[in-house]
């Protein structure tokens, strides 16, 4: 069934060493929070101590009089342009104006020569407020007679990629729905039947590295340095906001710490450039926990789910309806929810499916991309039934799987791209790792989880090589090397199509001004559609030399003399160019690129006095087509199990009528190295079957939607069905109580 | 306050406020932005520095309570010559991904390694629990961290 690819590139399948490790572990790479810029100011945000408010008054006036400060920015400084944001819908202004519909959303911003400054000057401002009824959740909010978070139309952003953005219901901005075959019917007849409600908490990315963004505004002329995943589209984003030519915003990106999505498309950078723009000189603004926390967050979710077999395991159909909580602004909840949708049928034969999800506003913080995101919210729970299932039919899930899962070539969306990737094999394999079958202690339990997730986003990329007159090599690319390795990966690829040792070569970051437009760096998408446009612009290279030399049979050492005759000196550089757009539309209704596999095991211990939760052992699949750095590769399943592990334990950041009450690392705990499992496997799978570079398809996502749910289903097969994460002690020691009470407890 | 204090072998001397964090006077003052700042409350780690050798976290420190100390931020510890060898071993392992935890990860571990102190495995994962990493899932840097101790 799986089809190895024997190939002998002598760069690619390599474990090379990172290209940035001696920066980095020297202390020398440099982030946004350690660049100065002459005359450069700090700017400190007042944020609302309440989630839903009129705002009566703003007096600035104590501040004003703090020494050091510039001036500080309030909604009414922002009537000169049209200050609503947002890629998906326009519903965000740059500050808060006239009304407050989050707690911590931005009311004031103070400029000032130091930190100190501009703390002082944010204490002393007065903001009087009127204060709202609260939308604290998805129940208020979808209720009869709610209050509405906004009473704006939505206005389409930019790139939200969704078709026709629909007008606002309520508050719901958008729903996704697919509704395949005769559902009710096929419900009708099925022997077993597994129904329940589930939620999902509100998690926090916690890249360590916080949003920071400094912006300089001179003229029309706008330059940003800043802590952003997706500079392309957030360059886009301030030229439309500001009113000015989009080659006339600059935006560099140096190292990010971490990155997971919270640093996807538009963050702080509309309020640093306005408030640069008001103050004449450039601005810092570095959040700090609590204010990253606030900026960006996982969606909390309600689902209901149903799924249909036949007495002996056959999957027959599932019913969906969920409802995703995008807080007091849309941020990339469209999307969000229609990646949910898309996984959450999970990749079996159905007869019939519905799923009906929608985006909802509230009075909490916005959410938007956080790593696998709607994969990771839906695949716990399409999982633990598939596992219910097996059980009430008295088989081994694994055999459930192996009957049910979609081959390579299955249709798995109506419309979309077919199966990838050999998913039966991939759970095999994961099962063997964490000891399927063999003999357990009671109290523990082992489950798997199988799931796919749309990825690489809209295929837009492109790349530049650059040989120079001493042989050496640079690439142009504007992948954001937050952590994941592009650079490394593309110099191999850079190296291997060239054909020098990848040492000759440097990979350098996003300049908009100077690096080529990359749609953006998320979606598991920059090793597959921006190596791709790597490898191309290096083969341009190559083509190129073979061109001068007029023979293909050329080696590195020829390089310098090739380029001399063609130059007729020793200067002049050979440019080469790679690109790569969308076959078809690239519409979303087309793709995905690719079908990011979403395959893992668990082997958890439970322990009934506390409700503790050990997790033993894991296992995930890297279904990665070709390994282009088999080292970087295990490294990115790694620390996506070890935040899986966390979404599923024990992070959530906890609302109170709208009001966060968990805002510091000291309580919302991050996973640490005590949270590490006993044994933690990544499997490499290297079927050649993605689009590509040597057939390589994303990674680093998927494990983040598998191990949840395959800890879910180990603890339940200890005897815990859960509905509710994470997975606490005392909602697990709770759940035990409820099974000793209905006799249900099995130890 | 004046505070003089050495750092990375120099002696330095300077006119700070009294509530002045360690952290914000190496990083504005004297320029050394290998600590970083991110939680802000001595969880993450991210902005360890040794003091007389021992890690603290130096958003919690205040610059004048390293009057009369030796101060080592990574710059300095990057000076010495063991440090070739935890680059060694930290790059071969990949025990690092964005770089951000890494400097205080490495002092931590420095300090820890002319200790003693990392006997097991065990040891490892606990006496490191105060330096987190929201990248790497930390096996990469255990595996190293594990070579270097017994060696």
């Amino acid at each position: 069934m799986t089809t190895t690819v024997p190939e002998t590139r002598s760069q690619i399948g390599r474990s090379h060493p990172r290209r940035d490790a001696r920066e980095k572990l020297r202390g020398e790479a440099q982030f946004v929070g350690d660049m100065v810029v002459p005359r450069m100011l700090h700017g400190k945000v007042l944020r609302s101590p309440i989630a839903h408010g009129r705002i009566v008054s703003i007096d600035t006036s104590a501040a004003l009089e703090v020494p050091g400060v510039v001036c500080v920015l309030t909604g009414s400084d922002l009537h000169d342009i049209d200050p609503y944001y947002g890629h998906s819908i326009k519903d965000r202004p740059i500050i808060a104006i006239d009304k407050v519909r989050f707690h911590g959303e931005q009311v004031a911003a103070v400029a000032a020569e130091t930190p100190a400054a501009a703390a002082a000057a944010v204490d002393l401002i007065e903001v009087e407020y009127d204060e709202l009824p609260v939308v604290a959740n998805v129940a208020d909010a979808t209720g009869p007679g709610a209050t509405l978070v906004t009473d704006r139309e939505s206005k389409p952003g930019l790139f939200h990629g969704l078709g026709e953005i629909p007008p606002r219901d309520g508050n719901i901005c958008y729903r996704y729905r697919i509704d395949r075959g005769e559902l009710e019917s096929v419900f009708a007849r099925a022997e077993i039947v597994v129904e329940g409600e589930y939620t999902f908490p509100s998690v926090y990315q916690y890249a360590m590295e916080t949003h920071t963004v400094i912006a300089q505004v001179e003229g029309d002329e706008i330059t940003l340095w800043a802590t952003c995943q997706h500079p392309f589209l957030v360059r886009a984003e301030i030229a439309d906001l500001f009113g000015v030519p989009i080659a006339n915003v600059r935006i560099q990106v140096p190292y990010l710490g971490g990155g997971f999505g919270s640093k996807s498309y538009t963050k702080m950078e509309p309020l640093t450039v306005a408030l640069a723009r008001k103050a004449g000189r450039p601005v810092r603004i570095q959040n700090r926990v609590g204010e990253s926390m606030v900026t960006t967050r996982r969606h909390n979710m309600t689902c209901r789910m149903r799924t249909a077999a036949t007495s002996d395991g056959r999957l027959l159909a599932r019913d969906v309806e969920c409802l995703f909580d995008t807080g007091a602004y849309a941020d990339n909840g469209p999307r969000v929810v229609a990646t949910a949708g898309d996984a959450a049928p999970g990749p079996y034969r159905w007869a019939a499916y519905r799923v009906h999800a929608a985006c909802v506003y509230t009075n909490l913080a916005p959410a938007g991309s956080y790593r696998a995101f709607g994969a990771t919210h839906l695949q716990w729970i399409g999982e633990s039934q598939v596992d219910e299932v097996a059980r009430r039919a008295g088989l081994d899930p694994l055999d459930v799987r192996r009957d049910n899962l979609c081959t390579p070539g299955e249709e798995v969306r109506a419309g979309g791209k077919p199966l990838d990737a050999d998913l039966i094999g991939d759970v095999a394999k994961v099962a063997a790792r964490v000891g399927w079958g063999e003999e357990k202690g009671p109290l523990v339990g082992r489950g798997v989880s199988v799931g796919l997730l749309a990825a690489g986003a809209h295929p837009v990329s492109s790349a530049i090589c650059r040989l120079e007159a001493d042989g050496r090599v640079v690439v142009l690319v504007s992948t954001t090397e937050m952590g994941q390795g592009p650079r490394t990966a593309f110099a191999q690829i850079a190296a291997e199509e060239i054909g020098v040792e990848p040492d000759r070569v440097t990979v350098r970051g996003a300049d908009t001004r100077f690096s080529p437009y990359d749609r953006s760096t998320g979606a598991s998408r920059s090793t597959t559609i921006a190596g791709l446009a790597v490898q191309r612009a290096a083969a341009d290279i190559r083509g190129q030399l073979e061109a001068i030399a007029g023979t293909p049979d050329i080696g590195p050492d020829d390089h310098l003399e090739l380029m001399r005759k063609h130059f007729g000196f020793a200067g002049g550089e050979l440019i080469g160019r790679g690109e790569v757009a969308p076959v078809g539309t690239g519409s979303y209704a087309e793709g995905p690129v690719f079908w990011e596999v979403c395959v893992g095991a668990a082997e958890v211990e439970v322990d009934p006095e506390t409700g503790f939760v050990k997790v033993r052992r894991t296992a995930t699949a890297a279904d990665v087509g070709r390994a282009i750095n088999p080292q970087l590769v295990e490294r990115q399943d790694e620390g996506a199990t070890l935040q899986g592990i966390g979404n599923a334990l024990f992070e959530e950041m906890v609302y109170e009528d709208g009001l966060l009450l968990n805002d510091t690392l000291l309580d919302y705990r991050i996973p640490s190295f005590e949270d590490l499992p006993g044994e933690m496997t990544c499997v490499i799978v290297e079927n050649g079957d993605g689009p590509g570079p040597y057939g390589a398809k994303g990674c680093g996502e998927g494990a983040l939607a598998a191990v949840p749910a395959a800890i879910v289903n180990a603890l339940a097969d200890a005897g815990v069905p859960m509905t509710e994460l994470p997975l606490t002690p005392e909602r697990v020691w709770r759940r035990i109580q409820q099974l000793k009470e209905e006799g249900t407890w099995q130890q | 306050v004046d505070v003089a204090f050495s750092v990375n072998g120099r002696e330095v001397v300077r006119d700070l406020e009294p509530q002045e964090l360690l952290l914000d006077a190496l990083r504005d003052s004297l320029g050394l932005t290998g600590a970083k700042r991110s939680c802000d409350v001595q969880v993450c780690g991210a902005c360890t520095v040794l003091v007389d050798g021992l890690p603290v976290s130096s958003c919690c420190y205040l610059a004048a309570d390293a009057h009369g100390k030796a101060v080592t931020t990574i710059e300095g510890l990057a000076e010495r010559p063991e440090f070739a060898r935890l680059e060694e071993v930290f790059t071969r392992h990949a025990a690092l991904q964005c770089g951000f935890c890494t400097p205080g990860m490495l002092l931590t571990v420095s300090a820890l390694l002319e200790q003693g102190d990392l006997v097991d495995e065990a040891a490892i994962k606990h006496e490191l629990a105060g330096n987190l990493c929201r990248c790497t899932g930390y096996r990469g840097i255990l595996e190293a961290v594990a070579e270097l101790a017994t060696a």
